[in-house]
């Protein structure tokens, strides 16, 4: 098939277009009101890349491609739609990693093609000009320097980005620490680098590398992912994740370069750095630095110097606090995500519309990380057709605290825990909380005695304007409502 | 043809572009967002087509029919989510007012 000789520069041309879109898409999501347009118009950027492709000169493999395409879409759609709003997270961890296999398996081609033309080059020193000419043209050493860059950023946010959303998902351990950890990972980071180096130094003198040193690097870089996000424990993983998506950015932008693709390189810088600035934005939310995050061990040994917690947990049945905040003035409720786990949000506005029906002043107070990700509650509660004037952040609600008749805590523990204020010892010292202890009386609904995602005591619960209301969240919201109900009679 | 110092030019511009979309996006937006920049960057799948259209050894074709698959699950899966998600953003006073009137 002979195409005329225009259809690259169409081509060239869809792909500017394309990261106009992408750009064009990004910037409307970053508002409530046009964020829905925002990846519709990405989508069709995305699409229209997609298609010009096929029409690139000499592309071989079509039935390969066209089969792994329609495989790759079709079980990931089917997956994307299917999981329930909470898993979103490790959802993006895991589309997250796939991007950056895929970058580093790029990589991977374009050194493996440019190694076997080079074993075709006699290897003579100086090299003999006529011979090298051909391959050097392939790869010159700015795009050698990138290819292996971006195997091993690529290679590290696929293993890695796997490992958040395992842990995520439930299906690990969430934190495997040993002694020297850190030594370790260094030790294999180090033998990567030094396995890529030796090959990049050999390609960039016209001289075949080893297999096995690319091999090595590949390998170890795939290992090195996994070994940096084991010892991360899951309340730290949102970061995580935002920072390998930045990975898988850069990656893709770096091979981008190697592949003289434009479009990848645009995209690819972009999502690079709004990734690095969302990481930190996150980080800063959970008030931690990212260095924090990545080396340190949270919430690991040391507890025995925290302070004991005085007091008793006090019990409440759910027509007792129902009456309590029928007859209140202002109630606030705070959600965590414990409520979404038990699909309570649905019950818990229902609750909140009956409360404004007769008259009380009802808000949703949340902290910047509810859920699993700054933002994740908003997008839960939305879900259940919460709107949004009803929602306050931290910053807006803490000073209405002490104005509040009924702080109603539901699933959420950490991020109201005023030890994160008061004792120096805890690992959540320093986290800004949301001031519900400040409220005048407090329901907190719950499971059982458990301790929350960064297992630490809760003050709040023994304190003395706290009831505990036990049970599984829909079901406590659920008897919240007929408790209600049977007043009005 | 891209040489090093244009292509310098074009990770800064692009750089700085990244930065300022997002530099003022509030909390409630942050975890669409980031499902968003993943889509994005599901570009790569064009990458991958390109190696695998030039790919010649059975190792070369396999390694770049996995990038392929791995990038279509990118792309595909990066879309959904981010659409499921920012579906359910609704404007705020209507809504408001019409789940007032909703409730009975």
């Amino acid at each position: 098939m002979t195409l005329p000789t225009w259809v690259p520069t169409i081509v060239e041309a869809i792909y500017f277009i394309a990261a106009v879109l992408f750009i064009w898409g990004l910037k409307r999501m970053s508002s409530p009101r046009t964020a829905r347009t925002g990846i519709v118009w990405a989508g069709a950027g995305m699409a229209a890349a997609i298609i010009v492709t096929f029409f690139l000169p000499g592309m071989h493999n079509l039935g390969w491609m066209i089969a792994a395409i329609v495989i790759g879409v079709v079980l990931s759609w089917i997956v994307g739609r299917r999981v329930p709003m909470t898993a979103m997270p490790q959802m993006v961890a895991l589309f997250n990693g796939m991007g950056g296999g895929a970058a580093a398996a790029i990589g991977a081609v374009e050194l493996i093609k440019f190694n076997a033309a080079l074993k075709l080059v006699p290897d003579t020193s100086p090299i003999q000009p006529e011979a090298w000419a051909d391959v050097a043209g392939r790869l010159g050493t700015t795009e050698l320097v990138l290819a292996f860059v971006g195997v091993l950023i690529g290679a590290v946010s696929f293993t890695g980005s796997l490992i958040a959303f395992a842990k995520l998902q439930g299906w690990m351990d969430r934190r495997f620490v040993f002694p020297l950890q850190r030594w370790v990972n260094l030790a294999i980071f180090a033998a990567a680098v030094v396995c890529g180096a030796l090959a990049l130094a050999a390609g960039i003198e016209g001289h075949a590398f080893e297999w096995g040193l690319l091999i090595g690097f590949i390998v170890l870089s795939l290992v090195f992912g996994i070994a940096m996000t084991l010892p991360i424990g899951g309340a730290d993983m949102p970061v995580v994740i935002s920072m390998y998506n930045a990975f898988t950015g850069l990656a893709v932008a770096f091979e981008g370069f190697v592949l003289q693709n434009e479009a990848m390189i645009i995209a690819g810088m972009v999502v690079g750095a709004a990734g690095t600035l969302l990481t930190q934005l996150m980080a800063k939310a959970m008030n931690r630095s990212l260095g924090n995050v990545l080396f340190s061990n949270f919430g690991g040994g040391g507890g025995a110097a925290q302070q004991e917690i005085a007091g008793a947990l006090k019990p409440i049945d759910a027509s007792d606090a129902a009456v309590m905040m029928a007859y209140a003035e202002r109630v606030a409720i705070v959600p965590g995500y414990g409520m979404a786990v038990a699909q309570a949000q649905h019950k818990i506005w229902e609750f909140a519309r009956l409360l404004i029906d007769r008259g009380v002043k009802v808000k949703f107070a949340i902290h910047p990380v509810a859920g699993r990700m700054p933002g994740h509650m908003n997008v839960l509660l939305a879900e259940a057709g919460v709107p949004y004037d009803l929602i306050e952040d931290m910053d807006d609600i803490n000073p209405e605290f002490p104005n509040t008749d009924v702080a109603l805590v539901i699933g959420a523990n950490d991020v109201v825990n005023p030890v994160a204020r008061t004792d120096k010892n805890s690992p959540i010292y320093g986290m800004p909380i949301l001031d519900v202890a400040r409220a005048k009386n407090v329901i907190v609904i719950k499971r059982g005695r458990g301790k929350g995602f960064a297992g630490i005591e809760n003050a709040l619960f023994y304190a003395d304007n706290t009831r505990m209301l036990y049970g599984d969240g829909q079901a406590a919201a659920s008897e919240l409502v007929a408790g209600l109900k049977t007043l009005d009679g | 043809m891209i040489t090093g110092f244009l292509a310098l030019y074009i990770f800064m511009l692009a750089a700085f572009t990244g930065y300022e979309i997002i530099s003022r996006v509030p909390v409630i937006l942050h975890t669409p967002l980031m499902s968003g920049s993943n889509f994005v960057h599901g570009i790569v799948l064009v990458g991958a087509m390109v190696a695998l259209g030039h790919a010649e050894t059975p190792i070369e074709i396999a390694i770049g029919v996995a990038a392929v698959l791995l990038a279509a699950g990118n792309v595909a899966g990066g879309y959904v989510v981010t659409e499921r998600m920012l579906e359910m953003f609704k404007a705020s006073k209507p809504a408001a007012s019409q789940s007032a009137e909703k409730m009975r």
